[in-house]
């Protein structure tokens, strides 16, 4: 009887204890050194032996009920605190994230970054060169002799008449072919001048300058290389077409179109087959070694690929324009 | 060269529309820049004869007419021009007629009399921008034939923007060729007669200069009378083709640049004082040209000249004394050809650029000059009359371009275009282009006439095969080469990863032009003078910058204009450093710039709301250097910058030497500049950051770590820098890192001091240290630092 009177109290009592702290007094009060459940224990001593074992047994049954209760009491505050703990540490996960939002690189960087890709690939190796050039670079070695009238057309900015900005980067393959030697694969990005500024010119613009100089390179390859090339660029298969025309420094000579959205056709490089006399000025035999050389207009490809209309927008640097291209 | 398509079309006539024909043309290399019809749209406008014309009732400046248009009636039309008046053929819009813009003509009624038409002028008919009067046709034009068919304006012009090397298409007689070979047509070249002479003056010519000038026509016409007008079909075949009608003399002239390609001259045959010599300038010699300016000529320049003076810079421009007016009666006729070395840059060297000039520098037929003459002195004879006397040529054979013979070979032709084109295509090919053409084994052997001047290389002889073979026609094929591997040194740092530290650390990328405005830039850097731009797109782009600082301040004002306060842009490229070692005069540096203005970070709910300062910035750079070397090589000492901030400024050094500069620009140009608050900058040589060495690897210690803080005072004045490399430079060979966690001023501090707190990470790769040892190591920093620094350690 008394047995089960601890039981139903001591259940009482876990069922009211509210904390951790609660709960362990209630586990002293039955089962500490002091506890009710501990001096019924000791008061077996004063039973006889034949009574001693049953009583035992059943106030070991009472402290196992006990101690079950208590823990599982245990675990149920455990996890409500943990409970109350999570909610309180809740947040606003749609609130911004602490971020510097990073920069970006120029478009025209963007472009130049993806032609080095694409031809790097192929073993073409990135050269650079210097902005203000010597005529012979810039013109004698590419054959545009003084007084030729293609000099005319390109609207150099002299600083005296043999210093001038380059008007190309083909400057850069005379460089390069003045130091190695065939089989050559190079382009050479970067910066040119021209005298002009309105709606499509800037003074300053890129080019890319591509060159490869072999035993048997040939028109068809030049064809090959800049059709994968502009389909690769545009990720789209586009209608190309080589219009024959005039470079002084190469022969046969081509423009290169694309067919744009509006159903116009667009010139978008020009290329051609190495011309002897520009072998010549470096020393290399035009008759052991054929090239082909192309060059391209940064920003007028960046323009297509990206849908920037206004050229200009590529130098005033507003970050409004060059966040775009992040 | 701009032309009549219906003009070319008296040549050759291929079937083709006119979009068709400028299509083909642009793919055989000659581009077409613009067609454009020679007239507006209109139709029901036809011929009309002025019966009658009187005076309006009822208005000064209008007249009524009664119109023969061939029907059965004729039409009163009421008229404003000046020019109507009875006889005259004109161009009649009836009732029912369209008129370019839409604008229908129906019946009306002018200030109470009734009109059933009008009558049109040039500007009217979408033709000219003359609206001076109404047309006035021929007198034999066909009363009631369709204006359209009359003038021929189902017409275009087409212009043919043409490259350096295809001169010989700068006249009717070149284009007409090309499309006959394009066409596989022959052309029909107009006969031209010679002209009889009916008297006989004629000038002695001297070829004094027979290099330049191997062949020289002239041929005096007396009486000629220069009031006469040009007839229509010639004005308009001008007009077409893009030249005004001036007067008789210079039309034929025009004419005949257009249709053969020749460019000629006329003087006035009684200015000529004797003999005509054709000479190289004399030092000292002026001409006063025909556009009354007065040029000193260099002793380079091809002159005509008479016994006693130049009369005319030789295939640039005419002289005003010798020049042809209305009231001369007596000409010389020129028809030269000058060699192109002769004539080449010499315009330009004058500021002049002539239609003459622009083709003798690219090259004549050199035997074009009899056919030229005898076709402008008979169209001058039938329009202004006179009399004509010999033709008198001077011609130095031995100088004359000698006829070319070019060799083809076939494996040559295969390996550059890359294909095998058959033999007889190819030979097919070159014949159509007029050359002489004998197959041999296995080269072709190619005489070359004397119009495709721009002919000489055997690769002259592939492009003309690819050219009319087509380019299009030509298989794409991937290119073949050798895989041979390219090293890419490890130690070589792509400038790629610098912007890309950059881009992660919020700054957008800038292009800035590589002029600048000196006003800036002597400002900032008043001790380095850039190169100067003699002929800039303005004054504010016309020097070559030394600095990216300039261009990029230019962006962050042209942002902070434009509500962008929080600006971060960097920028790499070349500065150009006037150096009269280097090539060209000028040290052309890869550098690497970036500023940044206002907050520090976007403004946001986490606030923190300051703006950028010096160790922003600072920071962004030893980001940049950290991808180069270990932090012991680089120093960054107090210098003082023209463009910075005396107090905020630094030069950056690897191993001792200056590779850059970081501050805050100097308040002083923030207004000049255009920019608020404060900006910080840097600028740093990218070829000093471009190597770096490669890792060696180091065994990790398997002992503790043990931190020491130590908190020392110095005087102010005491730079933390050189702090920090004692502490690491001194032997404590157990010093793995060194931080420096705080830099107090103020209270508990005596006045011109700072507290400066340093935790030392100690460490041994082969053992524990012993209490004992730790605190040696710390004592021997303690005392370093007291006796280098006046430090004194704080309790």
């Amino acid at each position: 009887m008394e047995l089960e009177a601890i039981i139903s109290q001591a259940q009482s009592q876990i069922d009211a204890a509210e904390d951790a702290a609660t709960l362990d007094q209630v586990r002293v009060e039955y089962m500490g050194k002091k506890g009710k459940l501990t001096d019924l224990l000791k008061g077996l001593g004063k039973l006889s032996n034949e009574e001693r074992p049953a009583a035992g047994q059943k106030i070991n049954q009472a402290k196992q009920v006990i101690q079950q209760a208590i823990g599982a009491k245990g675990e149920a505050l455990h996890s409500e605190e943990m409970n109350r703990k999570l909610a309180e540490e809740a947040i606003d996960v749609t609130l911004p994230g602490r971020v510097e939002q990073p920069g970006n690189l120029h478009p025209v960087s963007r472009t130049i970054a993806r032609i080095e890709q694409f031809f790097g690939e192929l073993g073409f190796a990135v050269k650079t060169g210097p902005e203000v050039e010597d005529g012979f670079h810039n013109f004698d070695a590419l054959n545009i002799p003084a007084n030729h009238p293609a000099r005319a057309d390109h609207d150099t900015f002299y600083f005296n008449p043999d210093v001038m900005l380059r008007t190309q980067t083909s400057g850069v393959q005379i460089r390069t072919m003045e130091v190695e030697q065939p089989p050559l694969r190079i382009i050479s990005p970067g910066r040119v001048y021209r005298n002009d500024y309105d709606q499509t010119h800037t003074p300053m613009f890129h080019q890319v300058e591509g060159l490869m100089v072999d035993k048997n390179v040939s028109f068809t390859e030049l064809k090959g290389i800049l059709h994968d090339f502009l389909h690769h660029f545009f990720e789209e298969s586009l209608e190309v077409r080589f219009r024959p025309s005039y470079f002084p420094f190469t022969e046969p000579s081509a423009e290169v179109d694309v067919m744009g959205k509006n159903g116009q056709w667009l010139e978008v490089l020009g290329c051609g087959m190495v011309h002897p006399n520009v072998l010549k000025a470096v020393n290399i035999d035009p008759e052991e070694y054929t090239g082909f050389a192309f060059g391209m207009g940064v920003e007028r490809l960046t323009m297509l690929r990206y849908g920037v209309t206004d050229l200009r927008a590529f130098f005033e640097n507003d970050l409004r324009f060059l966040k775009q291209f992040n | 060269m701009k032309f009549s398509e219906k003009w070319l079309r008296e040549w050759v006539n291929p079937a083709l529309n006119a979009q068709q024909l400028s299509e083909q043309l642009s793919m055989a290399g000659l581009e077409v820049d613009e067609l454009a019809g020679v007239a507006g749209e209109f139709s029901g406008v036809v011929v009309g004869e002025v019966v009658d014309c009187g005076q309006h009732p009822n208005a000064d400046k209008l007249r009524v007419t009664k119109i023969n248009t061939g029907d059965d009636e004729l039409l009163d039309i009421v008229c404003g021009a000046p020019n109507c008046r009875q006889g005259i053929k004109v161009a009649v819009a009836k009732v029912g007629a369209v008129l370019p813009g839409d604008f229908k003509i129906k019946k009306a009624k002018l200030r109470g009399e009734p009109s059933f038409g009008m009558l049109c002028s040039f500007s009217e008919l979408g033709i000219s921008d003359d609206h001076d009067g109404i047309i006035e046709l021929p007198g034999d034009a066909p009363v009631g034939e369709d204006i359209r068919e009359y003038l021929n304006l189902d017409d275009y012009s087409i212009d043919v923007d043409l490259t350096p090397n295809r001169a010989d298409c700068l006249g009717i007689r070149g284009i007409a060729r090309e499309v006959g070979v394009l066409n596989n047509e022959d052309v029909r070249e107009p006969v031209i007669e010679p002209v009889q002479s009916t008297i006989d003056d004629k000038i002695e010519i001297n070829l004094d200069a027979p290099q330049a000038c191997p062949r020289y026509l002239g041929r005096v016409l007396k009486n000629v009378d220069l009031t006469a007008a040009s007839p229509l079909w010639l004005t308009e075949k001008l007009r077409r083709s893009g030249i005004r009608s001036i007067d008789p003399i210079v039309d034929v002239t025009n004419y005949v640049l257009l249709e053969l390609g020749q460019p000629m001259h006329a003087f006035n045959l009684n200015r000529i004082d004797g003999n005509i010599k054709v000479r190289m300038a004399y030092a000292d010699e002026s001409l006063t040209l025909l556009d009354e300016s007065t040029v000193e000529l260099a002793s380079d320049t091809l002159v005509i000249a008479d016994n006693h003076k130049p009369l005319a810079m030789a295939g640039i421009f005419g002289g005003l004394h010798s020049g042809v007016t209305t009231d001369t009666t007596d000409i010389l006729l020129e028809s030269a050809f000058f060699a192109r070395d002769a004539i080449m840059g010499r315009a330009r060297q004058y500021g002049l650029h002539t239609d003459a000039s622009h083709r003798y520098e690219r090259g004549v037929d050199p035997q074009l000059q009899r056919d030229a003459i005898e076709r402008a002195t008979g169209l001058v004879l039938s329009i202004c009359g006179g009399e004509a006397g010999p033709v008198v040529e001077a011609v130095e054979q031995d100088a004359l371009p000698a006829s070319k013979t070019v060799i083809l070979r076939q494996e040559r032709l295969s390996r550059v275009l890359g294909i095998n084109i058959a033999v007889a295509k190819v030979t097919e090919i070159l014949t159509r282009l007029g050359m002489q053409v004998t197959e041999l084994e296995d080269h072709w052997q190619a005489e070359v006439p004397s119009y495709r001047f721009d002919i000489a290389i055997e690769e002259d002889l592939i492009e003309e095969v690819a050219r009319v073979y087509g380019y299009n026609n030509i298989p794409n094929v991937a290119p073949k080469a050798s895989l041979a591997m390219l090293p890419a040194s490890e130690a070589t740092i792509n400038s790629r990863v610098f912007k890309s530290q950059l881009t992660a650390r919020g700054y957008s990328e800038a292009i800035t032009y590589s002029f600048v405005d000196p006003k800036v830039q002597d400002a900032l850097f008043p001790d380095e003078k850039g190169l100067v731009l003699p002929h800039p797109i303005s004054s504010d782009m016309s020097v070559m910058r030394v600095s990216l600082w300039p261009g990029l301040l230019g962006a962050v004002a042209y942002n902070q204009k434009r509500q962008q306060s929080r600006v971060r842009l960097f920028e790499t490229g070349l500065r150009f450093v006037p150096d009269a070692k280097s090539e060209s005069g000028v040290c052309q540096e890869s550098v690497i710039a970036g500023v940044i203005a206002g907050r520090r970070t976007a403004e946001s709910w986490h606030g923190g709301d300051e703006a950028v300062d010096f160790f922003d910035v600072k920071g962004d750079v030893e980001a940049l250097l950290a991808m180069k070397a270990q932090n012991g090589e680089i120093t960054f000492i107090a210098q003082s910058h023209s463009a910075l901030h005396p107090g905020m400024s630094a030069a950056i050094l690897l191993d001792g030497k200056n590779i850059g500069f970081v501050g805050a620009l100097h308040p002083q140009f923030t207004k000049m500049i255009g920019v608020n608050g404060s900006l910080f900058l840097f600028e740093i040589d990218l070829t000093a950051l471009s190597q770096r060495t490669l890792p060696q690897a180091k065994a990790i210690s398997k002992y503790p770590a043990n931190r020491r803080d130590i908190a020392i005072t110095v005087k102010e004045a005491v730079s933390v820098g050189a702090i920090l490399s004692h502490v690491e430079k001194i032997s404590v060979n157990q010093l793995v890192a060194l931080n420096l966690f705080d830099v107090y001023k103020g209270k508990g501090i005596e006045p011109g001091y700072k507290s400066l707190a340093l935790s030392l990470i100690l460490q041994n790769p082969e053992k524990t240290l012993e209490e004992a040892e730790i605190q040696q190591a710390v004592d021997t920093v303690v005392k370093s630092l007291e006796s280098e620094f006046g430090a004194a350690l704080r309790e």
